[in-house]
């Protein structure tokens, strides 16, 4: 295969990765790094470096419609990332100590993890238990616009929610992956944040989180230029397209079309570590 | 969206700045990587590459090298540069966010948000070489 065809074929798959990433709001790294490994045989470690970068790209060129919500709540991310930034940096020295096999497998596992995510329901009532004295002086409390006027919220179980944090962001920095679907469960299940918030702090928290395993991977040289620059360039462009379209339509099939692509991938991935293929 | 104790920029403010930075930050990462990509794939020497095994290309793995390569346009070093620029955005996001704080004497928010940078910072000097 020609370098100019091998370019062309990974720019228009990861266009589709972040069409699909952006609609399901999945993210376009968990769909990249599987098909880079497994259609187009490229490494493993290839295949997460340019992953991660398109991680990056996606969370940064995002953040504009993300904050125009008004929704996201810097302190509260801020603090999380945190236990992001050193999970990745565990992560990211994990991707060296541990085999290909083993990281396809928990890719496996993560993927369908990501698809059983990916169909929770969006209106976790949230609980309005007094903020507790961490709380309090963690700032880690605000409101948000609902049906009913300004609503406010504070997080519950901020030990929890940390703890969480730093194993989403373990998961980042081995994976190459923005792991969103582990973010929310952490803030809207463990703290009990309402569902926007968590997604849209999650935006903010994926491209922080990635660039702390970003420099680690640069200097290990998993970021090969002729492989990153087909897919942050699509993974880009295919999320841009995703979150407008995301707006006018409701995409169920759309989602369960993606979910069990995911499953099938998920699946592949675990099979192909377990029998030394990858 | 924040308690009302706070002097200087609202969060909402803090963010909008941080977001406009950002949007200008990834254009310029994609313009760059996508004319040393252009220039990569017209290089008439460039032979099949080789993805399947893993090899590492000191060049193109550090910060030092890879500005000096881009400064002599070698197509490669341009799109790493462009990589570098992209991999700047997040971190430059948590500076701001560090300048806010400090706009609103939020002192607990501006030693969190340091830390947050010093693990950046921690792991691009790994690169820095």
């Amino acid at each position: 295969m020609s370098l100019l065809l091998f370019t062309s074929l990974v720019f228009l798959t990861s266009v589709l990765a972040g069409l699909l990433g952006a609609l399901t709001g999945l993210g376009g790294g968990v769909v990249i790094v599987p098909v880079l490994a497994l259609l187009f045989k490229v490494d493993l470690r290839y295949a997460i470096g340019a992953s991660l970068v398109s991680v990056i790209a996606t969370s940064s060129g995002a953040a504009v419609a993300y904050v125009r919500e008004g929704l996201s709540n810097i302190r509260i991310g801020m603090f999380l990332e945190i236990a992001t930034t050193l999970g990745a940096l565990l992560g990211a020295y994990l991707t060296a100590k541990v085999t290909s096999h083993w990281i396809a497998i928990v890719f496996g596992a993560v993927l369908l993890f990501s698809a059983a995510a990916s169909f929770r329901t969006r209106s976790t009532p949230v609980a309005q238990a007094p903020a507790s004295p961490l709380t309090a002086r963690l700032e880690l409390s605000g409101t948000y616009p609902s049906l009913d006027g300004e609503k406010s919220y504070s997080a519950q179980r901020i030990p929890l929610g940390f703890g969480i944090m730093f194993g989403a962001g373990t998961l980042s920095g081995l994976l190459g992956i923005g792991s969103g679907a582990v973010k929310v469960l952490a803030m809207d299940q463990a703290m009990k944040l309402p569902f926007k918030v968590s997604t849209t702090t999650s935006n903010f928290m994926i491209g922080v989180t990635a660039a702390a395993s970003a420099g680690i991977y640069l200097a290990r040289g998993y970021i090969d230029p002729d492989i990153a620059m087909p897919v942050m360039l699509g993974v880009l462009a295919g999320s841009l397209v995703g979150t407008r379209i995301l707006v006018r339509t409701r995409a169920h099939v759309l989602k369960l079309v993606f979910a069990l692509v995911i499953v099938a991938l998920g699946c592949e991935m675990i099979y192909s570590g377990w029998t030394g293929r990858i | 969206m924040q308690p009302p104790s706070h002097p200087g920029p609202t969060d909402k403010e803090i963010d909008l700045s941080v977001a406009a930075m950002l949007r200008f930050g990834v254009t310029l990462a994609a313009v760059m990587v996508f004319i040393g990509g252009v220039l990569s794939l017209s290089h008439p020497s460039r032979a099949v590459p080789e993805y399947m095994h893993f090899h590492t290309n000191a060049a193109l793995s550090t910060i030092v090298s890879i500005l000096r390569g881009a400064f002599h346009l070698d197509p490669p070093s341009i799109i790493q540069f462009g990589l570098l620029l992209l991999i700047a955005t997040p971190v430059a996001r948590v500076v701001l966010c560090v300048v806010g704080f400090v706009r609103q004497r939020d002192r607990l928010y501006v030693a969190i948000s340091t830390a947050v940078l010093a693990i950046l910072l921690f792991s691009l000097i790994k690169a820095g070489r």
